[in-house]
């Protein structure tokens, strides 16, 4: 069994084991919230041995070159010698504004305290004074401050301090951004296809205003699903938005969003589709653009996974 | 090489008698291994020895993996070429190669 050492820590690595699992088993602290290569919470250093490529997947260039790697994915097979990743890796940021867009949606707005480089559509992983972290997709364009739409969960951790105690001014650290669900030009006059449930919405916002701003000439199809009215949280904003034909849809009213964007377009193929928000839905909905003819490279997807 | 992944795969997914096996399996990572299953099948490069055909397949053996789903297998992996309008005896060769494997798929 490969031994694992972080610290002061040493421990072996059980067959089927994550490294991270070791670590957590030995009381290492490590932080981590989705355990499937996401979120970046639980990345580390590799100060020696060699970790597998999975281990690096979906991270920035700069990082892998500093050797870091997702625990939650690594099955090394040798040795391997783990420390934090280094200090500038997260970023200080501040929560500049907090506003209800409904009673279940809350928008953060985070300045960060230094320089951050993103796509509208990508995500980042926000992380408490504490240490408990959790992913967000931004809704804003590059050049602004982040905005986030936070879902506010019954009894979900990060939720219910978003919607009790989170307060203007309080101190936050930011990790990212990360995800290829964003906008590239080229082909201006393909038509976009943008669907999401919930604050699925959020990355949609971004990535429809970053089309247009980019100058894009096909049309662009934004569709948001909510199980009630109520859910339609930003629908005055999207009526108003130019350049973008929006499409509001009920679950109760309407039936599954996956048969009202298949009603709408029964051939797909062709379109450029970005798919965001329920895991369940967006994982549908892919499987079944893909059948009706939709290029899986033209299917752009987060899946909105909760934590592990 | 790219047309026949996506049109294999759809295959494989509307198909009643094997569509099973593939349910909850990540779609982007499975149209990777199509790829690999295709290069293989046209005698390419093949980086899977009949150790890891097995190996990649014993959960679905647990699950009921047959001769007649390989056989399904074979069939659409035809279904396809022809559809691309490859010649009959480079079909005929291709299944040949994916024949080779079924002992490693099946885990017999
Ligand atoms: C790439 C990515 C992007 C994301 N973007 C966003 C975003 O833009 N906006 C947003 O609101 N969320 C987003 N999420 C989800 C977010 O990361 C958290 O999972 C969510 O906010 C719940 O965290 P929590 O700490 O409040 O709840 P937790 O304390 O983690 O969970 C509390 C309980 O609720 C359950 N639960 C978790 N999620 C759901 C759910 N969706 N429906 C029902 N039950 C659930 C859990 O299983 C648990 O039992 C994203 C996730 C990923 C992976
Ligand atoms: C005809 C011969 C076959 C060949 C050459 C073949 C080839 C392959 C290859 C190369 C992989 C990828 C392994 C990896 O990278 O992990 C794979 C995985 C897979 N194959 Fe096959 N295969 C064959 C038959 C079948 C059949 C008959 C089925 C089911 C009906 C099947 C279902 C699958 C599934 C579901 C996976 C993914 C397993 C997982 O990720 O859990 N294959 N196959």
């Amino acid at each position: 069994m490969p031994t694992v050492r972080y610290g002061a820590i040493a421990c072996e690595r059980h067959e089927n084991e994550s490294t991270l699992d070791a670590l957590l088993r030995s009381g290492a602290p490590v932080s981590y919230s989705c355990k499937a290569g996401t979120c970046g919470s639980c990345m580390v250093r590799v100060v020696d041995g060699s970790a597998p490529a999975r281990a690096q997947a979906g991270l920035k260039d700069s990082w892998k070159a500093r050797g870091y790697v997702l625990a939650c994915v690594c099955h090394a097979e040798g040795d391997l010698t783990l420390a934090p990743v280094d200090a500038d890796t997260q970023v200080a940021a501040r929560i500049v504004a907090l506003d209800a867009l409904s009673a279940e949606v809350m928008r953060v707005r985070l300045a960060c305290d230094s320089g951050f480089d993103f796509s509208a559509g990508q995500y980042v992983t926000l992380i408490r004074p504490d240490g408990l972290a959790r992913s967000y997709s931004i809704a804003s364009l590059p050049g602004e401050d982040l905005e986030l739409h936070i879902r506010l969960l019954p009894n979900g951790r990060m939720s219910e301090w978003v919607r009790t105690a989170a307060r203007v001014g309080e101190a936050v650290r930011v990790l990212g951004p990360n995800g290829d669900c964003f906008y590239t030009p080229g082909r201006p006059e393909q038509p976009l296809l943008l669907v999401g449930t919930g604050t699925g919405l959020a990355p949609l916002y971004g990535i429809a205003r970053d089309a247009v701003r980019q100058g894009h000439t096909g049309p662009i199809h934004l569709i948001h699903g909510a199980v009630r009215a109520e859910g339609l949280y930003l629908d005055e904003t999207l009526r108003a938005l130019g350049g973008v034909h929006y499409k509001p849809t009920l679950l109760h009213a309407d039936g599954p969003v996956d048969q009202v964007v298949l009603g709408l377009f029964p051939k797909p193929a062709g379109m450029r589709a970005f798919l965001c928000g329920d895991p369940a839905i967006v994982q549908t909905l892919k499987k079944k653009l893909f059948l009706q003819g939709l290029d899986l490279r033209d299917i752009h997807a987060d899946a909105f996974l909760p934590a592990a | 090489m790219e047309a026949a992944v996506d049109i294999f795969y759809r295959k494989v997914l509307t198909d009643g008698r094997i569509s099973h096996f593939f349910d909850g399996v990540d779609m982007d990572r499975q149209r990777a291994k199509q790829k690999a299953f295709l290069t293989m099948a046209f005698g390419g490069p093949n980086s899977y020895s009949g150790q890891d055909m097995r190996t990649a397949h014993a959960r679905l053996v647990t699950m009921g993996l047959n001769d007649s789903h390989f056989d399904a297998v074979v069939e659409l992996l035809g279904g396809t070429l022809a559809e691309l309008g490859v010649p009959a005896n480079l079909i005929g060769q291709v299944a040949a190669i994916a024949e080779s494997t079924r002992k490693d798929v099946l885990g017999r």
